[in-house]
């Protein structure tokens, strides 16, 4: 029986994050292709991934509780970029 | 396994934080000819740049959808009626695609300093607003001096003492 | 002698700091106070859920928020294989949430509190947010930390007699990005690994065996889990602006775990604005997983594997979720001291079909139980129904 944490579990956590890392380091120098000026749709609040935090916690905790998986529910950004 | 990962996330954290603080521009002096624009304003006139040679004027660019660009509003009214007579204009720059919402807020919220729209945003390009708000100060030669990205509580003391420098020259 | 979910306190408090994280662009939201009731109903249970929540700024880099959660519970699911017939109890969850701008960053530290009467679970959580490249990109990075205390109720849900077994402790690492494509498209992928260690079972859950020397041909038995669990989850979204002002998204999650859990999660979501006054949002979601390696509905013979497990959380199965809901903005200009308020209704059904779990709980007082052989009685399915309604209020 497998109890000890599988080798590709942390390969893929490292992989990513080494992947987030290069893809900063790469497009550090990178020019923002949509203005600020042109985010008006983006900080339409349609637009954002959850308007209604007490719901979306609460229909994860649901799920969570009759469901064998976890995680990964949330992210942040988008918005109007103001600032 | 843990330790390894609290390593290496924490590295990319820095990392992240490093690159992120070098890809953005920060506000500060600036030097130019102000490029030279003619729009509308809400009440359908139109206005030119050129109109406020020999004044020190102040672009700000904004949006309706923008918290930031609406709370600095009252404080550049405050603002420009207080150094109007000394010689200085500030010139609002909307950004919105479409009027009405415009309309709507100055309705609500009304301001004294002339509001111009720009929504083709090609005064925005010339300016390569790369931030909003933004503001840009010209001085009396039609020369840009200064440009403030973003707004935070505290910068209209900045734009102050830029604005009474430039007065004064 | 308690049915509600295992790890539900762990779980829910885990949910509700992700409430608290969402960040912003650098622009700390709006204050607000909400008022929310719930109702879940399915598989034999009955659960309210009643929750206050206040966000306050105390400066423009600066907020707080604080969150008061009652779930009451009342029925038996499936699993719980007693004659008791009325379950009723209690959870309460506290939380406080801090939130601090400087610049292009966000940090958020929470500590939330979950107590029932078998299970108290403390949760501290801190992330950090930062935009860049003209605020496309949103860099998320956050830490949680979970203890637990495990305990069984040998007595009745009026006259409790509570055991404490155990501690169980868990630590979650996630990293997201947030990635504006074109000024109607913005996507995201989020990975998040947890680990668990400690007492990991539901102590009201057994195991049965095939066992012909009674006459139901079945003994239940004792659950044995691993001390250990690893998991990883990747999820990743999108979200578009349609040419008349709506939005239409799409999210799918694909998770894998040291029990031999493979999970794909699809989610489909539209947004409809109708004038200023109503937002109408539908979505539909398909879940899927395989079971645990050490899971079965019925081991050939005691002690047959070193860990054996029953937990319908751990069998084959899938469920399918649609969801309709509206927000009226019923004072856009505000009443009283708030700038504006909403209600919100929201209806959703999700039904549950597991592969490899027996409904054996209707049969096992009957002769023989019900006349089926032991591993022929039906597979489990089940529909659940929940309801929503909040009040928020913006000020």
């Amino acid at each position: 029986m497998d109890t000890s944490l599988k080798p590709a579990v942390g390969t893929s956590l490292k992989a990513a994050v080494v992947g987030v890392g290069l893809l900063l380091g790469a497009c550090s120098s990178i020019q923002p292709w949509v203005k600020p000026y042109e985010r008006d749709r983006l900080a339409d609040p349609i637009m954002s991934w959850d308007r209604d935090a007490i719901s979306g916690a609460y229909m994860d905790h649901i799920y969570e509780s009759r469901e064998g998986s976890r995680g990964a529910t949330g992210t942040a950004g988008g918005g109007c970029g103001c600032n | 396994m843990k330790v390894p990962t609290v390593k290496l996330l924490k590295r990319c954290a820095m990392a992240a934080i490093v690159i992120a603080s070098t890809a953005f521009a920060a506000s500060g002096d600036a030097s130019g000819p102000a490029p030279a624009f003619t729009l509308t304003a809400l009440t359908g006139q139109q206005a030119a740049l050129s109109q406020y040679k020999g004044q020190v004027v102040m672009v700000n660019f904004w949006a309706t959808w923008c918290g930031p660009c609406q709370q600095e509003m009252p404080l550049l009214d405050q603002m420009y009626k207080k150094y109007k007579p000394a010689g200085f204009t500030l010139i609002g720059v909307n950004v919105d695609k479409d009027a009405p919402p415009v309309k709507e807020l100055l309705a609500r919220k009304p301001v004294s300093f002339p509001v111009l729209l720009d929504p083709a945003n090609q005064v925005s390009k010339a300016y390569h607003v790369d931030e909003m708000p933004s503001s840009v100060i010209i001085d009396r030669k039609g020369e840009i001096r200064y440009i403030h990205r973003g707004y935070r509580p505290g910068d209209e003391n900045e734009y102050q003492d830029r604005i009474r420098q430039l007065i004064r020259e | 002698m308690k049915s509600f979910p295992r790890h539900l306190s762990r779980l829910a408090a885990l949910a509700a700091l992700s409430l608290m994280c969402v960040a912003g662009a650098a622009v700390l939201p709006d204050d607000r106070a909400d008022l929310f009731w719930s109702q879940y109903k399915g598989g034999g249970m009955d659960i309210k859920g009643e929750s206050v929540l206040v966000r306050k700024k105390f400066s423009e880099q600066f907020a707080v928020e604080a969150n008061y959660f009652v779930d009451k519970v009342s029925g038996a699911s499936v699993d719980v294989l007693s004659n008791a017939s009325v379950i009723k109890d209690e959870r309460k969850q506290k939380s406080l949430s801090l939130d601090y701008i400087h610049d292009k960053t966000q940090y958020n530290l929470s500590y939330t509190n979950s107590t029932e009467r078998d299970y108290i679970s403390n949760t501290t959580h801190f992330s950090l947010s930062q935009d860049m490249f003209g605020d496309l990109t949103t860099v998320t990075l956050g830490f949680t930390d979970s203890r637990n205390k495990v305990g069984e109720n040998n007595g009745t849900a009026f006259v409790p007699k509570i055991a404490w077994l155990g501690h169980a402790e868990s630590r979650s690492y996630e990293g997201g990005l947030s990635q504006v494509i074109t000024k109607n498209l913005i996507t995201g992928v989020t990975l998040e690994v947890i680990t668990d260690q400690g007492l990991l079972s539901n102590p009201y859950r057994s195991i049965r065996y095939l066992d012909p020397t009674v006459p139901l041909g079945y003994s239940l038995g004792t659950q044995v889990y691993p001390n250990t669990h690893t998991s990883t989850a990747v999820e990743a979204r999108a979200k578009y602006y349609l040419p008349y002002r709506a939005a239409a998204s799409v999210s799918y999650r694909y998770f894998s775990d040291t029990w031999g859990i493979n999970a794909n999660t699809i989610e489909l979501g539209y947004t409809q604005p109708v004038s200023n006054k109503f937002i109408f949002e539908g979505r539909v979601r398909h879940y899927s997983q395989n079971h645990a390696t050490f899971y079965s509905d019925l081991f050939p013979f005691a002690n047959s594997q070193n860990f054996e497990a029953r937990d319908q959380n751990l069998a084959a199965s899938t469920n399918n979720t649609f969801d309709g809901k509206v927000t009226w903005a019923f004072a856009p200009e505000g009443f009283l001291v708030f700038k504006r308020a909403t209600v919100s209704f929201d209806v959703t059904r999700i039904q549950f079909k597991y592969s490899d779990f027996r409904n054996i709980k209707n049969f096992n007082n009957t002769p023989l139980g019900g006349g089926y052989q032991p591993g022929t009685e039906p597979l489990y399915g089940f529909d659940a129904m929940v309801y929503q309604a909040y009040l928020s209020m913006f000020f």
